[in-house]
């Protein structure tokens, strides 16, 4: 009895965490599949879905159904073990992170001291997945968009990582709660605007958005790799898209932009978590924004970038950092 | 290293031009049309398959069968067949058919008609489930429209 | 180098197909990579998915039904097709046209030629990866469209023209709007230049890319923007008037450096070229018929040899007609530019990158159909 007490609510916090990791995960891909379709369509100066509910509300359930029903096509010749398995890599590792993630103050399923080396860590799965279902595809299209896809995570996650260091070497610590809270008077984004700069540019290349969008090309490699898939593994890779999506951007959130800070709400420990939200989707505004305005990026030109651009300047910002932080 | 930032700052610059025209455009009113909802009124002017005209005094037709726009017409899509009766003054149409699957819309029929007996109609939503859906009787589609 | 000897080096190349079903080969063409990495070694163009038999068809029934068959040829330069094959039979047969007549072709062309332009923009910065200027082009060419329905009475394979004139007279509601849409289109340069023309990202996927040198481009018989692009201003309206084009000012954009980005501009400055034409041909519309009075109904063409050019949006467009002296012509070759200009890709696309492939191949323009015919 004893040990079943201890534990039972380690076991209901796990189930709290796991089914409000789910409702994230599918909460999200559903906001922001139909507000990046809705902006999309503003932009063009054009509608957006119309049709299903009350201003085509509706229409990424539907959609989600169709896609559901749908028969999952495993093309000839494909390696059938590794074509299953990458949409669910792509998929699942999306749930750690959100754990880690401090919505507010009480609202966070746990916190590590290595919180953003996790996250780091299990963002970089999103790859494998993506190199696997290339792979298995046996789709000369896919696999370059795996091999694009590889290179491109790679090469940028070296930037993201120094430019998040910068912060870690700030306040001394790699836990998310801490680093959020060590932010009450100023906003890291105030005293590390570089950093922030460079982390937005790696993150849009991390999540694989236009105009980053090069292991799915559309007018190059059709899909990209993702040519492929059909029904629900398909659609697991794009709910593992927006998940990532909004794990970068809440990292942003919690190294730039205060965390849960913001004007004091009642229960302000649960409800910092609006302010979260609200940053958290402002970047995604940001990222859907630019996706609908500039063209993509040539495959060189944008490993050029990143190491002509992005890694010099984060590892200057990152020296002056440690030189400024070492004086004080 | 001069061309090195001032490359960087010009390509930023332009980037942040860009996302000035879309955030304008993302708060401009829409331009597009939900089509079945609504529609735009098409021209009178639109040219969509042959239809026999009414003549308002006779309240019938006014071809008279002699089969130049199934000569002039590229395609050969046309088919008019008129017969002799008695007591009637030249020939009585008795079958006119477009096969419009082959219609190229030139207007090279409407053109040539010796009474002005053709006009364009203004139907633009022909939309069929078979080819078959497109073999239009137009003197039918004559005789229905009273 | 033929099929087969890309098949059989499939052993350490990779060879990739690309169409004829490809988000980026607008249409049936299909094109054989053999790449190397993400290099393109060799392009090997595969033409044919949509042939029609147009040239044969033309053999066999008489020429004046041949007219709708020359807008379907080329979708997006309908009415400059029409163009050239009314005059070539005009040539043909002695008949005079009237001036009315013609100022309308010039502006009824003209606008199609802008409206091919901007069909031409928003696709190639699809292939590009923006995905939004498609939608603002095609909202300028939609008021094309409506101006064009209006009076020829199509959106898209017109078959305006006819043997001596035109088959509709314009009108004053015709002209009050085409004026409002130069000033709608002269409007939205900023616009255009800010989202697209200035962009970093474009300049560095255009700049460069795909290089086309005078020489080429003889050896290739490479005609219109590509041609222009290079620094040689060819454009059959002036080296070779036909029409009323004599009457009027335009300038000939030129840009020197023969690469996509130079084609780009020569095509984006080539619209307000049209556009001033219009004007002109607006202010200057002559009264009188739309028709020539006397056109035969059996349009027979004396025998011999008839040539007629004219200045297609993707280059030049040459009808060549040999005659027997019957109303069916003996023989019909429709020399188009699309096929010309695709002849250049496996030579000056070798050794690309795949990127650079797609956008290379767009700034040629290619509309497939013409190709095939």
């Amino acid at each position: 009895m004893e040990t079943l007490h201890s534990i039972l609510p380690e076991l209901i916090r796990i189930i709290v965490c796991a089914i409000g990791g789910a409702v994230i995960v599918f909460g999200n891909a559903l906001v922001m599949g139909y507000a990046e379709r809705k902006l999309a369509g503003h932009i063009m100066l054009r509608p957006g879905p119309m049709e299903v509910g009350w201003h085509g509300i509706l229409q990424l359930v539907i959609d989600g159904l169709k896609l559901m029903g749908k028969q999952l096509v495993v093309p000839k010749n494909a390696d059938k073990p590794l074509f299953m398995i990458a949409p669910l890599l792509a998929f699942a590792p999306v749930f750690v992170p959100l754990l880690l993630i401090p919505f507010s103050d009480k609202l966070q399923g746990f916190d590590l001291d290595v919180g953003m080396l996790v996250i780091l860590a299990f963002a970089s799965i999103n790859v494998l997945a993506i190199l696997i279902g290339g792979w298995g595809s046996n789709n000369k299209y896919s696999l370059f968009g795996a091999f694009r896809s590889v290179a491109q995570n790679v090469a940028y996650e070296i930037p993201m990582l120094i430019s998040l260091l910068a912060v870690v070497f700030m306040t001394n610590t790699f836990s998310l709660r801490d680093i959020a809270a060590a932010q009450s008077p100023v906003w890291f984004i105030v005293v590390q605007p570089l950093a922030f700069l460079i982390y937005i540019v790696a993150m849009v290349a991390e999540t694989n958005r236009a105009p980053f969008d090069l292991p799915e090309a559309e007018s190059e490699l059709t899909a990209g790799f993702h040519t492929e898939y059909s029904g629900m593994s398909f659609s697991l890779f794009v709910l593992g898209e927006y998940a990532n999506m909004f794990i970068v951007c809440s990292v942003a959130t919690v190294f730039f932009l205060g965390g849960s800070s913001g004007i004091p709400l009642p229960y302000f420990e649960y409800t910092g978590a609006l302010w979260f939200l609200l940053k958290v989707y402002a970047l995604m505004f940001f990222l859907v924004w630019i996706r609908w305005t500039y063209p993509r990026t040539r495959f060189d030109q944008l490993m050029n970038f990143c190491w002509k651009y992005l890694i010099p300047f984060s590892l200057v910002n990152l020296l002056i950092t440690v030189v400024v932080v070492k004086l004080i | 290293m001069k061309s090195y930032f001032s490359e960087l700052f010009t390509g930023a610059w332009s980037l942040i031009v860009g996302l000035k025209v879309t955030i304008k455009t993302l708060f401009s009113p829409i331009v597009t049309v939900q089509y079945p909802r609504e529609k735009l009124e098409i021209t009178p002017n639109y040219r969509g398959h042959i239809d026999l005209v009414k003549d308002a005094e006779t309240a019938t037709h006014k071809c008279i069968s002699c089969g130049s726009c199934q000569r002039e017409c590229p395609s050969d899509c046309i088919v008019v067949v008129g017969e002799k009766r008695e007591g009637v003054k030249g020939k009585v149409l008795v079958k006119f058919t477009l096969d419009f699957t082959k219609c190229s819309l030139c207007g090279a029929c409407v053109e040539v008609c010796p009474t002005k007996a053709l006009d364009y109609s203004n139907d633009y939503e022909l939309a069929g489930e078979a080819r078959q859906d497109f073999y239009f009787d137009i003197l039918k589609r004559l005789e229905e429209r009273e | 180098m033929n099929v087969e000897a890309l098949e059989d080096d499939r052993h350490h190349r990779f060879v990739l197909n690309m169409g004829p079903q490809h988000p980026s080969t607008h249409g049936v063409l299909r094109v054989l990579l053999e790449l190397e990495g993400e290099y393109a070694m060799h392009l090997l163009p595969v033409l044919g998915y949509g042939h029609r038999c147009h040239e044969k068809i033309a053999e066999h029934k008489p020429a004046k039904s041949f007219m709708p068959n020359t807008a379907r040829m080329d979708y997006l330069g309908a009415l400059i097709y029409n163009q050239g094959y009314a005059q070539l039979l005009e040539k043909a047969a002695g008949i005079e046209v009237p001036q009315r007549a013609e100022y309308i072709r010039v502006i009824t062309a003209e606008l199609n030629r802008i409206q091919s332009h901007l069909l031409w923009y928003g696709a190639y910065l699809l292939d590009l990866g923006a995905f939004t200027p498609i939608m603002f082009a095609f909202d300028d060419r939609e008021h094309i469209l409506d101006i064009l329905e209006d009076v020829t009475g199509s959106r898209l394979t017109y078959c305006y023209h006819r043997v001596g004139g035109v088959s509709k007279d314009i009108d004053d509601k015709f002209v009050s709007r085409t004026r409002a849409f130069i000033e709608r289109l002269r409007s939205r340069y900023p616009m255009y230049e800010d989202l697209v023309n200035g962009n970093i990202i474009l300049q560095n996927r255009l700049n460069n890319i795909g290089e086309l040198t005078p020489e080429l481009c003889a050896r290739y018989g490479v005609t219109g923007p590509l041609l222009r692009g290079t620094g040689v201003a060819y454009d059959i309206r002036r080296s070779e008037p036909y029409s009323v084009y004599p009457e009027f000012e335009f300038e000939i954009p030129t840009e020197t450096k023969g690469d996509c980005m130079a084609s780009f501009l020569v095509r984006y400055r080539e619209l307000e070229q049209s556009l001033r034409i219009i004007e002109q041909a607006l202010d200057k519309l002559p009264e009188g018929d739309f028709m020539a009075a006397k056109v035969p109904k059996k349009l027979k063409l004396p025998a011999g040899d008839y040539n007629s050019s004219v200045e297609a949006p993707r280059g030049e467009l040459s009808y060549y007609l040999v005659s027997g002296g019957s109303d069916v012509p003996y023989r019909l070759k429709v020399r188009t530019p699309s096929y010309s200009n695709l002849s250049t890709v496996p030579e000056t696309c070798s050794g690309m990158l795949l990127s650079d492939v797609v956008s290379a191949m767009g700034s040629l323009d290619l509309v497939i159909p013409e190709i095939d015919r």
